[in-house]
């Protein structure tokens, strides 16, 4: 079978599995909902451009918290709703203003988070890369941990060129998450730019100023958790990962970051297989290695800060859950990536749902390893694996 | 397939299916046996690209080092259309290293590589995948691709980011991996096919590549003898077509010599010698480049230049007569000329082994026709040859050379004693004329035979 027919069969059988699991996750909770009340609640929330609006200023129907109406110079965008199922408007607002952020965001979350892994264990040719591997997840960490002990400029004016001076006001967790996403992208870059000497970034360089860099971040985070006091708890919360508490916005920001880094990733996918026979054969072959490798790096960095700017460290999802589908689809990244994502995404609103359905809520990075790990042992031991 | 291939597919397979009439032995062993009908052989990928007269590759002044170690330098490589080109040389010459250089791996410090007559450092790397397909040593791909994913690979360079694999890139990989017999274990893992096969999966995904211009670092080292002469093949029919070519790093003299329209020494950082077979290898030239006693002779079966190497023997270079005839006496002249010595061979019977390998060493044979008895000139001559040697040998061998020795012969008719020998018929004669006759053993080992020249020189002062 064709790579890419492969690849749209896979992706359409786990992205079925998806929304079943999406769908299952918002019936569970404190409030029991029936799966077709939270189909007919989803629906009711679809908003659909009906029209352009001329007048100004106008409030068109708010379908989604923190996105509609979408506003625009002199005219607005109406929407609608095509549907309008007969819904309790508990439950709607159960489903729609509290659940789907939260798993959306898991979803997103985890696809990027699986995405990203997938990359960087073909980009690395090491089993043991996963998505924190230059320095992005403690990098994000410094920066979310920094800003919860050090709570500056929550308020602040900026003066920006033409616009004039603005008005920038943060709540402490978009702050938060902000600063995760800069410390990432910072960590980062400063990995890539250690490990780069005349145009030429070695892997294994790359690997090892990664591993360098991680350390040093770790010794800060620590520090900074030594001077937190009262934040102690929320940084440990911020650490272990955590979804509680997501809203429309960050789903957004995230929706609008992750899927247009993950097609470009999944248009180099053939290089990435390429790049497995090493780079120098991969040079022979045709393809710009520096150029390509900056290009993965980049991409899959910002896909990762932006998975771990609002969710905090979750580890496991980017490391395991690669290795799970290429036991299940092979090697080949055309179909991996793709599916690799999507199985990521299931995989954390499981594990979320799990995570906020016990008696306590647990954060759901421990419930991603404890449940992941045992499932990964299961699949090496059944099915025979000699090489990576 | 390009317009002059088409036009003659039939020439084509009627060489082909001869270059496999004389390897019918070969193909015999073990589960190579497995039936290619060669006269349905597909053809090779088709190369789009074609330089028309400009070399394929050439390469001036070329020098690489790594940090403070200069690897080669002052290296000039030309690959011709129609031409094989073998880099041969000790381990650690640069084979690798010249081959990296033009692909662009290893940045030159100095000199130019052009490939098909353009600069390579103007190339992308797109179009330097198109004009060259390079054969690795190994690769370590630990992913289990399955073997024809990874001979699909060669069609990167061929493939804009979102073309999807066409016809033609399917015609390509199933010719490539039919040519370099790898289509039996197509869907098995890379991971899980024999460091051998792997090997030739590598060749399909270069020959996939379609690129005018092949690079093979050892393509037969980890090759059993059929698929290594298979490969060669393969390459000779890959650069006969006319506007392809290739080098190829090859670690066996004798393979080189005998496919190769040209080939490169390569040692002690730079080019040693350069041109066709018959010439450059030389047993000085391979004697100094692999910092061995070499002996080149012909092999017998191909008639090409084959090359013996003895380890250092560090002897004072003597005239060495030799009496015998047959492959012992060739054995001694090849061991005797590899060490330094003169050797002289006479009277042996025209077209004899020992008359063959003097003529190898480029040294004087005295011959006779056969069945006949020397005329008077000739017994002179080898007369006068011995007489003038510091040293005359007598192998002790067939009949009619030395058959009598004063009763010191053994059972076997081999020469034990160490005096000196009286044989019949006309080498008694030469015999007779030498100072002083060593006699020895058919099998004897080079060291032995070495320390009997020493001997007897060393008596004669």
């Amino acid at each position: 079978m064709r790579p890419w027919v492969r690849s749209a069969a896979w992706s359409a059988a786990i992205a079925a599995l998806l929304a079943v699991v999406v769908v299952g996750s918002a019936a569970i909770g404190p409030v029991r909902i029936p799966p077709e009340t939270v189909l007919k609640s989803v629906l009711n929330a679809l908003a659909v451009p009906a029209g352009i609006e001329t007048s100004a200023g106008g409030v068109g129907p708010l379908p989604i918290p923190g996105v509609g109406p979408l506003t625009l110079p002199g005219v607005d965008l109406a929407f609608a709703s095509p549907f309008a199922f007969p819904v309790d408007s508990v439950h709607q607002q159960i489903v729609v203003g509290v659940r789907l952020p939260r798993i959306l965001l898991a979803a997103l979350v985890g696809f990027a988070l699986a995405a990203a892994g997938t990359v960087m264990q073909g980009f690395f040719r090491n089993p043991m890369a996963d998505p924190s591997i230059i320095g992005v997840s403690s990098g994000a960490a410094v920066g979310a941990v920094a800003f919860i002990v050090f709570p500056v400029a929550l308020s602040t004016t900026v003066a920006l060129p033409l616009v004039g001076s603005v008005e920038v006001s943060l709540s402490r967790g978009a702050g938060t998450s902000l600063f995760a996403f800069v410390g990432a992208l910072v960590a980062a870059f400063g990995v890539y730019a250690i490990a780069t000497r005349n145009g030429r970034t070695p892997v294994a360089t790359l690997l090892l100023a990664g591993v360098a860099v991680q350390t040093f971040l770790g010794a800060v985070v620590s520090y900074l958790q030594l001077q937190a006091g009262e934040s102690l708890r929320q940084i440990v919360a911020w650490l272990m990962g955590h979804l509680s508490g997501a809203a429309w916005s960050e789903v957004a920001v995230t929706a609008a970051v992750v899927p247009p880094l993950f097609l470009l990733l999944l248009a180099y996918a053939r290089d990435l297989n390429v790049l497995l026979l090493g780079e120098e054969e991969a040079r022979g072959l045709g393809i710009a290695v520096e150029r390509t490798k900056r290009v993965l790096l980049a991409a899959s960095a910002l896909v990762t800060a932006a998975g771990v700017a609002f969710a905090g460290v979750i580890g496991f999802v980017g490391l395991i859950v690669p290795h799970m589908l290429r036991l299940v689809v092979g090697p080949d990244h055309r179909v991996l990536l793709p599916s690799a994502a999507l199985a990521g995404g299931t995989f954390l609103v499981a594990a979320d749902t799990v995570a906020r359905s016990a008696a306590a809520e647990y954060p759901v990075g421990v419930i991603t390893a404890a449940v992941g790990a045992p499932f990964f042992v299961y699949l090496l031991v059944t099915r025979e694996v000699t090489e990576l | 397939m390009s317009a002059d291939r088409s036009a003659d597919p039939d020439a084509k397979d009627t060489e082909a299916a001869d270059a496999e009439a004389t390897e019918v032995g070969a193909k015999e062993a073990g589960e190579a046996a497995v039936a290619r009908d060669h006269d349905d052989r597909a053809p090779l990928p088709d190369t789009a690209l074609s330089f028309g007269d400009a070399p394929l590759l050439s390469a001036a002044d070329v020098a690489v080092s790594f940090g403070d170690l200069d690897v080669v330098s002052g290296v000039d490589l030309r690959v011709e259309p129609g031409s094989l080109v073998g880099l041969v040389g000790p381990n650690g010459a640069g084979k690798t290293t010249v081959l990296r250089a033009v692909t662009g791996a290893v940045e030159p410090d100095a000199g130019s590589v052009e490939i098909g007559g353009d600069p390579a450092s103007s190339l992308s790397a797109k179009a330097v995948g198109r004009r060259v397909a390079s054969v690795p040593q190994a690769t370590n791909l630990a992913f289990d691709f399955r073997v024809r994913h990874v001979v699909e690979m060669g069609r990167t360079p061929h493939l804009g980011r979102f073309d999807a694999h066409g016809v033609e890139d399917d015609e390509a990989v199933d010719a490539a991996m039919a040519a370099a017999d790898v289509e039996r274990f197509a869907d098995r893992s890379i991971t899980a096919v024999s460091g051998g096969e792997r090997q030739r999966v590598l060749l399909a995904r270069a020959l996939a590549q379609a690129a005018p211009l092949l690079l093979l670092d050892e393509p037969t080292a980890s090759l059993d003898v059929n698929h290594a002469v298979e490969t060669l093949e393969l390459v000779r029919e890959f650069v006969e077509d006319g506007d392809r070519g290739a080098i190829a790093a090859i670690h066996d003299l004798d393979a080189a010599a005998r496919y190769c329209d040209e080939v490169v020494v390569l040692a002690n950082g730079g080019v040693q010698a350069a041109g066709p077979p018959e010439s450059v290898l030389s047993a000085s030239t391979v004697g100094a480049a692999f910092d061995a006693e070499a002996f080149v002779g012909r092999d017998s079966a191909t008639g090409t230049p084959a090359v013996t190497a003895f380890p250092h023997s560090d002897v004072e270079s003597r005239r060495v007569h030799v009496i015998g005839s047959g492959r012992p006496a060739a054995r001694v002249v090849a061991r005797l000329a590899a060490a330094g010595h003169e050797p002289s061979v006479g009277v042996v019977p025209a077209g004899d082994a020992a008359a063959g390998a003097t003529a190898d060493a480029g040294a004087t044979a005295v011959t006779a026709p056969p069945f006949e008895e020397p005329s008077p000139e000739t017994l002179a001559a080898a007369r006068g040859l011995a007489a003038d040697a510091d040293a005359t040998l007598a192998v002790g061998t067939a009949e009619g050379d030395l058959a009598n020795t004063d009763g010191h012969t053994n059972g076997d008719g081999h020469v034990t004693a160490d005096g000196p020998v009286t044989a019949d018929g006309p080498n008694a004669e030469v015999a007779a004329a030498a100072d002083r006759v060593v006699p020895v053993a058919p099998d004897v080992s080079g060291p032995e035979l070495l320390d009997a020249v020493a001997t007897a020189t060393a008596d004669g002062e």
